[in-house]
């Protein structure tokens, strides 16, 4: 079929809907990220104010959609020969092939200007960013996935006390389904049930079994007991959600945060939808970062990434605006107002709410992990995806769904 | 379409010379050049890629039928093709059927004609996507159908397809059916129109019931109609994918997967061209399954007739 075909129509209607102009005064960088919802908007706004007080300008170039949509456009973009400035992307494997393909522009005198490689915490974040030694890409944010969110309504209805770790909260899901309230909201979409697999694996199998599948990729890691252990935990949770009929993730949320539903696994971007509707956190609801059991958290998030310019201008522009990203000013407006954890553990964010401080506390802890975005590539990703959602949605059986893991795990490159 | 309006009459006195009638060659030359350029360039292009393992950039390493053996061992697949046999099968049938009798019913007559057809063929106006989100929504279980069958009284009444595995296949189905069959009426509608009142009259005469009329009579001369009606169906099938995303987004799990949607996925989120050009080769082979013996048939049997 003629599906290339029509990803090039795509990127050259693109390319002649955004051709931009420099203007003498100043340089106008035109930026590509996908943070459209309202507190995405309003931190990246912290990033276009500070550099327009460099005397610069800052061309917004939102795309709406979730990244699966942006990424492809941003992609095509950058291959047609029409690159923005700088682009969001999540670091990690994303862009490992505009790279090597030489289309990125590279930072590494920048980063050692900066001396990043001592003020960003974790380390881990910069190596996703690194491709043979040279740096690629400026890490703005951390955000993790191993979270559980608990509704203080619905327990109270129940007569419960609010579970602190994962154990409790199976144990209280019965008392839940008997007070007509949900024990778990899940969004029945891939990814998500993906999330709350990563979470509830790392909780149950432990750190060590975690790092050999996801980092080592040991399928035989993958068919030990400990996995046996996470996927009958997985397979119990996906009993608790069984009658979970929201698909996206925002409304399962939702559920938790008006006490139908006990708890949800996301990550802590669900926290922007607690703020909106007003709840405190210890109040109305809790937070358990690595379900209680394990307080590690994962170090995915957002990059941004240069594309190689002929004009050298731009070129030295782009390398200012890299260096502006990672300033302590514009990392705290920033990750204050998208509620995710700053890159950079020298700076103040005591105005964060309880979540963050238990997130900034796991961080200078050092309890990482690399995300699922460095570990594994896309393609892998949603092979896992696929499967998951297979496994949440129908009847599959447990040792069925670990040794479908383990194949992929074993096929992962 | 080009096969229905096949005038008949003039392949009498067909051109035999190459270079007769010129100035007509000469400016359709830009249609045939984007066709072998575009679609069979494109296509050969696709197809040799497919033998790679291409990632985000397409390469030339080859892997022989990797994709292919991956591909059909993919659960994910296999479950695309179910899904797209069924939603197809149900959708050229019923659309047929719904599209003929509402044409019928038209055609008898019958006062504000021209107010129906508007309505019939308005779900047409939308795209894909309001229809899949309009649908969505009026299959809610919380606010749409199920809620307001509820609210009359029927306090047992369970209709959410949208939310069932098993099901949810008929949800866009409806869906669709909904969107595709006003055109398909319409179509037949100028089928009919066209069919001599001659024609009536005799089988009025003979005494033939309405029924037994269109059945015997008048839906045999409508061949042409019926072909083109087929034609615009099933490519509509096949292109499945935009209705999914926004109706269902492919969920719950996997059970409303389609296989334009494994290739885009495959191609723009996972950055495994190899596979999506895989999966795409596989539609373009089913295509081509059902029209070859159709063009046979349809060319074929025209030469002997």
């Amino acid at each position: 079929m003629s599906k290339i075909l029509k990803s090039a129509l795509l990127g050259t209607a693109l390319t002649a809907a955004t051709a931009t102009s420099v203007l003498a005064e100043g340089v106008e960088l035109e930026v590509t990220h996908w943070w459209t919802s309202g507190g995405e908007a309003a931190a990246v706004s912290k990033f276009a104010e500070a550099w327009n007080a460099t005397g610069n300008t800052w061309i917004d170039g939102a795309i709406a959609g979730s990244g699966g949509t942006a990424r492809p456009i941003i992609i095509s973009r950058i291959l047609g020969g029409d690159p923005m400035a700088a682009t969001q992307l999540n670091h990690g494997r994303q862009a490992e092939e505009l790279i090597e393909a030489g289309l990125l522009l590279d930072l590494t005198d920048v980063a050692e200007a900066g001396g990043w490689a001592d003020i960003v915490n974790p380390s881990s974040l910069l190596d996703a960013c690194t491709l043979d030694g040279k740096i690629y890409c400026v890490p703005v944010n951390i955000h993790s996935a191993q979270w559980i969110w608990l509704s203080h309504a619905a327990y109270e209805n129940a007569g419960l006390d609010v579970p602190t770790d994962w154990h409790e909260f199976v144990a209280s899901a019965p008392a839940l389904e008997e007070a007509g309230t949900l024990p778990l909201a899940m969004g029945q979409q891939g990814w998500q049930q993906n999330i709350a697999f990563g979470a509830i694996t790392l909780a149950v199998a432990g750190q060590d079994a975690w790092d050999e599948v996801n980092i080592n990729k040991n399928a035989d890691a993958a068919r030990g007991p400990e996995y046996t252990a996470a996927f009958e935990a997985v397979a119990a949770a996906r009993a608790f959600a069984a009658d979970s009929n929201v698909q996206d993730w925002n409304l399962a949320t939702n559920m938790v945060i008006t006490g139908a539903a006990g708890a949800q696994i996301m990550g802590d971007w669900a926290q922007g939808e607690f703020a909106v509707a007003e709840q405190v956190e210890g109040e109305d609801y809790s937070c358990l970062p690595g379900l209680g059991l394990n307080p590690v958290i994962d170090t995915g998030g957002d990059a941004f990434y240069f594309p190689v310019n002929d004009d050298p201008e731009i070129t030295a522009a782009q390398k200012e605006l890299a260096a502006l990203l990672i300033s302590p000013e514009a990392q705290v407006a920033f990750n204050l107002a998208k509620g995710s954890l700053p890159v950079r553990g020298d700076i103040d964010l005591s105005a964060a709410n309880g979540c963050m401080q238990k997130g900034l506390e796991i961080l200078a802890n050092g309890g990482v992990l690399p995300s699922g975005d460095i570990s594994f590539s896309q393609d892998t990703t949603l092979q896992i995806e696929d499967l998951m959602a297979q496994f949440w949605s129908s009847d599959m059986s447990a040792a069925d769904a670990q040794a479908a893991y383990a194949q992929l795990i074993e096929d992962a490159d | 379409m080009t096969v229905a309006s096949d005038p008949p009459t003039h392949s009498q006195k067909r051109p035999r010379r190459l270079f007769k009638n010129w100035m007509a060659k000469l400016a359709s030359l830009p249609m045939i050049l984007t066709a072998l350029v575009v679609f069979v360039g494109g296509t050969a292009w696709t197809v040799t890629y497919s033998f790679t393992g291409s990632r985000m950039l397409p390469k030339t390493n080859w892997v022989g039928f990797d994709q292919y053996e991956r591909l059909w061992s993919t659960d994910r697949w296999i479950i695309s093709i179910k899904n797209l046999a069924i939603y197809g099968g149900c959708s050229m049938i019923l659309t047929l059927l719904i599209g003929f009798t509402l044409a019928a019913c038209l055609d008898r007559k019958i006062r504000f004609e021209s107010a129906f057809r508007s309505i019939f063929l308005y779900p047409f106006a939308l795209s894909f996507v309001v229809t899949g989100l309009a649908w969505q929504w009026i299959l809610n279980p919380d606010f749409g159908l199920q809620s307001v069958v509820r609210d009359w009284g029927w306090t047992s009444f369970n209709f959410d397809p949208l939310n069932n595995p098993d099901i949810v296949i008929f949800g866009l189905l409806i869906a669709g059916i909904w969107q595709g069959s006003g055109l398909i009426m319409c179509i037949m509608l100028a089928g009919l129109r066209g069919i001599d009142e001659d024609i009536w009259k005799a089988t009025k005469v003979d005494g033939i019931s309405t029924i037994k009329t269109y059945v015997v009579v008048i839906i045999p001369m409508m061949r042409p109609v019926f072909i083109t009606a087929l034609v615009l169906i099933a490519s509509g099938i096949i292109k499945l994918y935009d209705l999914v995303v926004a109706q269902t987004g492919g969920g719950p799990g996997l059970s409303s997967e389609v296989p334009a949607k494994y290739v885009i996925e495959y191609m723009f989120r996972a950055q495994n061209l190899g596979q999506g050009f895989a999966a795409s080769t596989m539609m373009l082979c089913s295509v081509v399954i059902i029209l070859i013996p159709w063009a046979y048939l349809e060319f074929g049997g025209r030469k002997r007739g």
